[in-house]
């Protein structure tokens, strides 16, 4: 392409983004007179270019744009019609460019439509308003330059006159100590300049072998100045990010027209600096995000001022430096993320339980904006909700080594929160050994080294297979660097493990051994080998080899499919059921008692142990061992399975709230993903049913069955009172899962419990003669919900005055205030066993002391 | 006229062999001919390739010609030449067992790959030239570098 035509494309893009700030800021100060100077000034020099280079289609464009403009700067009021056009205008241009871009010629076709309304604007606009003298309004800024660049049009000058006139604007415009540079001068300065980091680095090692070298002064001189350019070389690819912001305020002021909606854009710290690669990369993420905030996240006026809002919602983006980050964050004052329908969205597509979903965090639920195909909108918008999804906008974050969180407040909004390294060229990196080998390990993910041996303090331990590592109280995965390589043997028992976090999956990376941590260069990796998904780059270490960088998320992603995961947020497992991400559950198979084999959510165990049978003590017919300074209960699954009599006796331990029970059992046999789909329900205590695990029919033990069995006895032990009558108590609850979970809870409260799944079956119990003390209702029901069950049941007599304790995935205030309303005893997390078991408790203390 | 400029339009050739087999590249398609040391092996990647390696500050994917071209394999700790090849940005060293002489020979005295050709070695042949006493297949570098292609193929 023609140098002068790249020359004017980039430049006019430039001020095309700049005219389109512009005009949204002007729309809104109609007398800034400089604003309105600096867009007659930019469309002119495009006309003017336009005229110059043989653009007639352009230049016709540019030229009704800025007879109407003209009319503006003569006291024209200016209307939202009239900057609509102009923007209409400016887009059309925009087409235009990207044509000949393309093609390196205009397209064909004519403008006529645009014209003509933008000249009917002009011309009508004067004879209804004759204008007025436009005293207060100054002239533009330049008018002088503007003259320049018209008599180039008009003289068909040659080409220096219009750099030079195009030069002699900018510099009026912008400071004289600037100079424009493309973007590929600088990139291969940067090169040029890791290059030299690398060859001092190179040197550095040399001398470091020669203990007295004349070489070590100048040497050292020379890794200073190199230093010093190589951080200058940075700074000159640094840009500010609200260069990535520009385009912005033109989105949404669109899409504020689009949606009917009023929308007031706040930048903060657009002047904060990042390098110009990754601020290309984030810029999409951002635009979507915003576009995000604008449709689903702000609400319509109407809306908002129902909801005691002003009508105009804010979107905020703000950035700033941290460390050798950047933190950029987008909030809304909108109506925050639907909850609710998140949930039943995850469970419609499939992406957890219903058991997995009610026992997840709202921050979790929130996370799951992001997982692919997943879009909450009930309708399709043009605007966002096309597919390219949050998905997109993690993985796109993600890839640059940055990571995107968000935090949701029901009618307060949403805030988007990104972090991103300020550079991709140079980062720190640990240098690690494997097989023989090295690689190099992004310093970013690495959050801890641990050495184990089989003698010391960290052991690798396994489960059937599969490596784990106990650190400070949770089951950390491992996986071998070797296996992951397929470089050699693996299963030592003696190395590092270096502690990664991906996202929010954390996992130890075995390692035969840790060198240093060093700055790398990163160069890309040879297209021949961009496949192998392990691997991010390639870099030359100090002493001259090449090593390969390792990607922590490669290895995440093989993490997931070959072995479990442990998530960060699932620390003291026993307290919230199920916690696997998936569809797929990790599930401990152990043998117990019989030869059928017998599982567990591993979630829900807090630690594997063996214990010296000669440890184990009975005091009153039961079996306790001391564990980590307390008694802990040890329970059989039946009367089938015995304590061993000698050696090492393998245990589960379950921790609930600070205390601990053992679960006896045989023999541990694997660990595996699968789908826990319960085939066939079990009437037996303890058992929730049958699943068929790897082929085999298992059982699927129920451990809120036994939990109780053990901490009951604490219960009882504190509250000397003993029950009199067994008080029945109705259990509704939609799930059967939750059923299965606290029928034996509260059996073991010393409760008799008839289970039911609705609110009708809960009528046609209670129609029964059967006699209830207690109802404990679940909230969220389909067809009828909990509320509106214990009004019901406040309106009939016969039920007026039983009490209520309702239970429910979601305690929030509101719920709170509407079940005190409507007169419940108590209302408690699903989870919170002990809570239900105090609330069970009390209430009955309550009837006997009323009595 | 024609016919007389094609006869006399000579071509240099980088000649190399490569399990007993004589091979000829474009000499302007080699950028350079090195000793490689300290090639980085890459786990996980195709056989074909033996590494990864530092020439000047530029990273080289070293190919293994013996592995490319299915021939026997090398005996180890056998001394190796490597030929530098430029492509899309992109520094590649071809590792052949030993580099001849670069001969001139002209474009008319190249013949198509004979019909029975060895399928592995028609598929990256260019031609084939019949010198004093062998033959010499010339390399297409770019269906060298294929090695996509090869393993969608295979």
């Amino acid at each position: 392409m023609d140098d002068l035509l790249r020359e004017f494309l980039t430049e006019t893009n430039e001020s095309l983004e700049r005219v389109d700030a512009e005009l949204v800021r002007f729309e809104r100060e109609p007398n800034n007179a400089n604003i309105l100077g600096n867009i007659f000034r930019l469309v002119h020099t495009i006309k003017g270019t336009c005229g110059f280079l043989g653009l007639p289609r352009l230049e016709a464009l540019a030229h009704a744009a800025e007879t109407l403009m003209g009319k503006f700067r003569d006291g024209m009021p200016v209307t939202a019609d009239a900057v609509t056009l102009i923007l209409n205008t400016i887009d059309r241009i925009k087409l235009i460019l990207d044509e000949i871009e393309a093609q390196e010629k205009e397209p064909d076709g004519g403008d006529t439509d645009l014209i003509h309304r933008l000249a009917l604007r002009a011309a009508k606009e004067v004879g209804a308003s004759p204008p007025p003298q436009p005293t207060q309004l100054s002239e533009p800024p330049e008018p002088e330059a503007s003259v320049v660049a018209e008599n180039v049009e008009t003289a068909d000058a040659p080409e220096p006159a219009l750099t030079q006139s195009a030069h002699d604007e900018r510099g009026e415009r912008v400071a004289n100590h600037s100079i424009r540079v493309s973007v590929g001068t600088l990139d291969h300065l940067m090169t040029t300049v890791s290059e030299l980091v690398l060859t001092r680095n190179q040197l550095l090692e040399i001398v470091r072998r020669h203990e007295d070298s004349d070489f070590k002064v100048p040497l050292q001189r020379l890794s200073n100045v190199t230093a010093e350019l190589q951080e200058g070389v940075m700074k000159t690819r640094m840009q500010p990010i609200g260069n990535a912001w520009q385009k912005l305020p033109r989105i949404v002021r669109d899409l504020c027209g689009e949606l009917g909606k009023e929308i007031d854009l706040k930048m903060l710290g657009a002047e904060t600096e990042l390098d110009r690669q990754v601020l290309e990369l984030v810029k999409d993420p951002l635009t979507h995000l915003v576009r995000n905030c604008a449709d689903h996240g702000i609400e319509e006026a109407a809306a908002r001022i129902a909801a005691g809002k002003p009508a105009k919602g804010t979107i905020q983006l703000s950035a700033c430096h941290q460390g050798g980050h950047i933190i950029i964050e987008i909030a809304d004052d909108g109506r925050g993320l639907d909850l609710d329908r998140i949930r039943a969205k995850a469970v419609e597509k499939g992406l957890a339980s219903e058991a997995e979903v009610a026992a997840k965090s709202d921050a979790d639920i929130c996370n799951f904006i992001f997982a692919p195909g997943f879009s909450t909108a009930a309708r399709v918008t043009s605007i966002s909700g096309r597919g390219v999804g949050m998905d997109v906008v993690r993985s796109n974050i993600e890839q640059i080594g940055g990571t995107v969180d968000l935090r949701s407040v029901a009618g307060a909004g949403v805030k988007f929160t990104i972090k991103i390294p300020l550079t991709l060229a140079i980062v720190s990196a640990l240098v690690v050994e494997s097989a023989s080998e090295r690689f190099a390990l992004p310093q970013l993910s690495v959050l801890e080294l641990v050495r184990a041996s089989s003698g010391g303090e960290h052991r690798i331990e396994r489960i059937k297979d599969t490596p784990v590592l106990r650190l400070r109280n949770k089951l950390l995965p491992l996986i071998y660097l070797r296996d992951v390589l397929r470089t050699g043997e693996s299963g030592a028992n003696d190395g590092f493990i270096v502690v990664t976090q991906v996202g929010s999956q954390i996992f130890g990376l075995v390692v035969d051994g840790v060198f240093h941590t060093e700055e790398i260069v990163i160069k890309p990796m040879s297209s021949k080998l961009r496949h192998i998904a392990v691997f991010s780059g390639t870099t030359i270490l100090g002493d001259g080899s090449v090593i390969m960088i390792i990607d922590p998320n490669g290895i995440a992603q093989l993490l997931s499919r070959t072995a479990q995961t442990a998530r960060d947020d699932a620390p003291e497992l026993t307290e919230r059921g199920q916690t696997a991400a998936e569809d797929v559950v990790s599930l401990l198979v152990f043998r117990a008692g019989s030869h059928q084999p017998k599982a567990v959510p591993l979630s829900l165990v807090t630690r594997l142990e063996e214990i010296d049978c000669r440890k184990i003590e009975i005091s009153d017919g039961r079996h306790l061992v001391q564990y980590r300074g307390h008694l802990m209960p040890l329970l059989r699954l039946d009367t089938q399975s015995g304590l061993k009599q000698d050696g090492a006796q393998p245990i589960l331990v379950f921790s609930d709230g600070g205390r601990s029970m053992g679960l006896v059992v045989d023999e541990i046999i694997d660990i595996v993903e699968e789908r826990l789909d319960i085939e066939v329900a079990s009437e037996r205590p303890g058992v929730l049913g049958y699943a068929v695990i790897k082929g085999n029919a298992t059982e699927i033990v129920d451990i809120g069955h036994f939990l109780p069995q053990a901490f009951a006895d604490w219960f009882r032990r504190r509250d000397v009172k003993i029950e009199r009558r067994a008080r029945t108590v109705l259990l509704v609850d939609d799930s059967a899962f939750f059923r299965d979970m606290l029928t034996p809870l509260i059996k073991a409260a010393g409760c008799q419990v008839v289970a039911v799944s609705s609110a009708a079956a809960a009528f046609e119990a209670l129609g029964s003669d059967r006699r209830f003390d207690l109802v404990i209702t679940d909230i969220e029901m389909p067809d009828m919900d909990g509320f509106t069950f214990a009004e019901k049941l406040r309106s009939m007599p016969a039920t007026a005055a039983l009490p209520i304790i309702a239970i429910t995935a979601v305690v929030s205030a509101d719920a709170i205030a509407r079940g005190r309303a409507i007169g419940f005893y108590d209302f408690v997390a699903k989870f919170d066993r002990t809570g239900l078991i105090a609330a069970i408790k009390e209430q009955g203390a309550d009837v006997e002391r009323a009595a | 006229m024609t016919a007389m400029n094609d006869n006399l339009k000579l071509t240099d050739y980088v000649t190399f062999t490569t399990a007993g087999q004589l091979f000829g590249l474009p000499i302007e398609r080699v950028q350079e001919v090195f000793r490689p040391t300290r090639i980085t092996r890459v786990p996980l990647a195709g056989a074909q390739i033996a590494g990864v390696l530092n020439l000047r500050g530029r990273i080289v994917t070293a190919i293994d010609m013996r592995r490319r071209l299915e021939l026997d394999a090398r005996d180890e700790g056998e001394t190796l030449m490597a030929i530098g090849i430029e492509s899309g940005n992109e520094s590649f060293g071809l590792l052949v067992d030993a580099l001849g002489e670069v001969l001139k020979l002209a474009d008319s005295e190249r013949e198509p790959n004979p019909v029975n050709l060895d399928r592995k070695l028609a598929r990256v042949s260019a031609g084939v030239f019949r010198l004093d006493g062998q033959l010499m297949v010339v390399l297409d570098v770019d269906r060298v570098l294929d090695l996509s292609a090869e393993a969608a193929a295979a």
